[in-house]
């Protein structure tokens, strides 16, 4: 699978098992209920680890793993069903700081606000370019809500442009 | 009102050429209809049974005359030269050409205006009040929480796909003419003892299929705590509403599903889990909001216009206008003119492209500059000084526009059904315009008292017809379209859902039907009853016998 990821696209490196013998090296992908009954021997083994959660889980289950996940997968079954922006948002609110990933059915229009809930990487198919997936992210800069990342809002922005000229001295 | 600062400006100036370039992609042929189709309604672009319909937002129901020039102009270079207003406090264009579409959003951004999620799985414009600012009940001006309220739903990046669209209605008196318990969010202004300002929480109300009326989920919520709190509703609504069907997605039926206090529990939780990221807006952002809303500069008045009442005492058709069309204001002096757009056979809620220029005129001066849409399907002028009252009437009635039935039976709302719209059942407007041919006599109308008739041409209920004091849906059987009549809704303080009567009506008979209705609550009233206080009273047995028995 390509990835979209640090503004460019590059190949995935992490290896889906399923229900597979778990291998001794590499970067390993569970699903939710493996990492939950595997817990222990996963933890264990000298790889990094990643999860695809699924959306009907709540994200409070994931809060003792955080510490051992290097990615969490979430799923956009249509591009209209939204829950996982919701679910993004609290495992980024939970403290949750490695990669978040976004599958399915991701397209540019959709990528603005992907990132700005806090996802950074993106699965996408060769239906659009690299070019494409640049411009859509950064076609909108500007937003009133305050975002994941370091962009800044327009609610902060235009306070702060107005601090700046308060602060000036007196013009003659 | 709001004025759009280099921000807001510049980000509806980014979401014009962003469309500009999806509507090339399309007309191009490289998006599909099926991929387009979410991003034209995000823009409020709809493909309706012979065109394109756009749908503009008025947030919150507030024009200046310069806004409603341009939408006036907007009719003539896009439309057939008139519009519709809608029962969102918005208007629509019903003959748009997606080649056109970016340049008349370009035209609309010029203004200050957008279409921006006036469709789709979003959070919609927000309502509120036409009155907001003006009436005399009124504790404040409820519309800087909901250009808050604006800017915070705008492009929200979390809750731009829900399980369905989402309207929040928002009111700073304690008459509701905002509907606030019928909307998937409705938020009632309260002071505290002390004076402070806090907002009652309304969630899960909602028409459509399945009426409902909302369940208060706090009390009094401290101001500050608006957004984050709305964020603790919208996440639960988001992850946990219904995405099988779209028909139980709404957030009414998550609430009745798992209960109105397991969902305040649900809201609470997330409420109380916090996030890192702080959606409270600061109190800077709240007052450079609130002071665009400051009272405009009125006159030091007595509240009582000898030329005023002259005019009325020697001129019965104004007297007429002033007593139906006319509604006091918090101000002395000053009085809020409705301007009805439910002329004698008329579509409710269309207005010309010289009708709507007359009324910018008089908003420029006589009102302040501003206008309002009410979700009656009427405008607004909502500051005039009763000394020109008689002058903004004599203008009115030249444009057509001095219907004095404004809250009396033929202020009919009506959905545009079976003429435009592609899901309908049955039309709407036919109805509406032969019903408001037989309640014409404004006397009449004027002694019969306040009376809301509402009519739907399909049970998505656009026309409100569930609270309507006299609900009309039309529907179809076998190919023939009949109507099924309601009583004793109502979308006020004292918000109900009306009952079905009995068996329905073929369109031709619906003027009888309603005038029976009428004349059986006119023969049983008791002094100063309204038609919902007869009907609580008498039942509606009588209504029954009267209908259906009789014939
Ligand atoms: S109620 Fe039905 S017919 Fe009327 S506008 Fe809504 S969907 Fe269309």
């Amino acid at each position: 699978m390509k990835l979209f990821k640090d503004n460019q696209i590059s190949q995935d490196t992490w290896t889906e098992i399923g229900d597979d013998p778990l291998p001794a090296v590499g970067d390993l992908l569970v699903s939710y209920s493996r990492l939950s009954a595997e817990h222990a021997t996963l933890t264990q083994l000298p790889v990094r680890l990643g999860v695809i959660f699924d959306n009907a889980e709540r994200a409070e289950v994931l809060k003792d793993h955080l510490q051992s996940l290097s990615l969490i997968v979430l799923a956009f079954p249509s591009f209209g069903d939204g829950r996982a922006y919701s679910l993004a948002r609290q495992l980024r609110d939970l403290g949750y700081t490695g990669e978040l990933r976004a599958r399915g059915d991701v397209l540019p229009d959709q990528l603005q606000f992907m990132m700005q809930v806090g996802f950074d990487t993106f699965e996408v198919s060769d239906r659009f370019t690299e070019q494409d997936w640049r411009r859509a992210a950064e076609q909108i800069s500007l937003s009133y809500q305050p975002i994941t990342g370091n962009k800044q809002d327009i609610w902060q922005a235009r306070h702060a442009y107005a601090e700046a000229l308060r602060e000036q001295p007196h013009a003659g | 009102m709001y004025r759009y600062d280099e921000f807001d400006q510049q980000f509806v100036d980014q979401r014009v050429t962003q469309f500009r370039e999806q509507a090339d992609r399309r007309l191009r042929g490289d998006l599909t209809e099926d991929e387009f189709k979410p991003l034209r309604l995000m823009n409020g672009l709809y493909l309706q049974l012979h065109a394109y319909m756009l749908r503009v937002a008025i947030p919150y129901g507030t024009l200046s005359s310069r806004q409603l020039d341009r939408l006036a102009e907007i009719s003539e270079k896009y439309d057939r030269n008139y519009g519709h207003f809608t029962t969102r406090q918005n208007i629509q264009y019903n003959w748009i050409k997606l080649e056109e579409t970016a340049d008349l959003l370009a035209d609309l951004a010029d203004v200050e205006m957008h279409a921006i999620q006036t469709s789709g799985n979003c959070i919609r414009n927000v309502t509120t009040d036409h009155w907001a600012g003006a009436a005399a009940d009124e504790l404040a001006d409820p519309r800087p929480v909901a250009e808050l309220i604006r800017q915070w739903s705008s492009l929200h990046p979390e809750f731009s796909f829900l399980p369905r669209k989402f309207k929040i209605a928002v009111t700073g008196a304690p008459a509701d003419r905002a509907a606030v318990k019928v909307h998937d969010i409705g938020l009632r202004m309260h002071l505290s003892e002390s004076g402070e300002r806090g907002w009652e929480v309304i969630a899960g109300g909602g028409q459509g299929r399945t009426p409902m009326i909302g369940v208060t989920v706090r009390e009094f919520l401290p101001e500050k705590e608006l957004l984050p709190y709305l964020e603790a509703i919208m996440r639960v609504y988001n992850l946990h509403g219904r995405r099988d069907n779209k028909y139980k997605a709404r957030i009414k039926i998550l609430v009745h599903e798992i209960g109105a206090d397991t969902f305040r529990d649900e809201v609470e939780a997330e409420y109380a889990r916090g996030s890192e990221i702080d959606i409270a807006v600061s109190q800077r952002e709240l007052d450079r909001i609130a002071a665009y809303f400051a009272p405009p500069q009125f006159e030091e008045l007595p509240n009582w216009s000898p030329r005023n009442e002259e005019h009325k005492a020697t001129n019965k058709e104004f007297a007429k206008w002033v007593r139906s069309n006319v509604a006091p204001h918090k101000q002395d002096g000053y009085a809020i003119v409705n301007i009805s757009l439910k002329p004698e056979g008329g579509i409710p809620g269309d207005a010309t492209a010289d009708q709507m220029r007359t009324v910018a005129d008089l908003g420029r001066r006589f009102s302040f500059d501003e206008i309002r849409v009410s979700h009656h399907q009427n405008l607004v002028l909502p500051h005039v000084r009763q000394e020109d009252l008689f002058d903004v009437w004599q203008i009115l009635s030249a444009a057509d526009l001095a219907t004095a039935n404004v809250g009396l039976a033929s202020d009919i709302i009506a959905c545009p059904g079976l003429d435009y719209c592609a899901l309908a059942t049955a039309r709407s407007i036919p109805v509406a315009q032969s019903l408001s041919r037989r309640l014409a006599d404004v006397e009449r109308q004027q002694d019969i008292g306040p009376l809301r008739i509402n009519i739907s041409g399909c049970i998505n209920a656009c026309g409100h017809h569930h609270v309507g004091h006299i609900g009309i849906l039309g529907l179809d059987k076998k190919g023939e379209e009949f109507y099924q009549i309601t009583l004793g809704g109502s979308s006020s303080e004292d918000a109900s859902i009306g009952k079905i009567l009995g068996p329905g009506f073929a369109g031709e008979d619906v003027p009888d039907a309603i005038e029976t209705i009428i004349n059986t609550y006119v023969g049983l009233r008791q002094p100063d009853e309204t038609f919902l206080s007869t009907l609580k009273r008498i039942g509606a047995q009588p209504f029954k016998e009267a209908l259906y028995e009789t014939v």
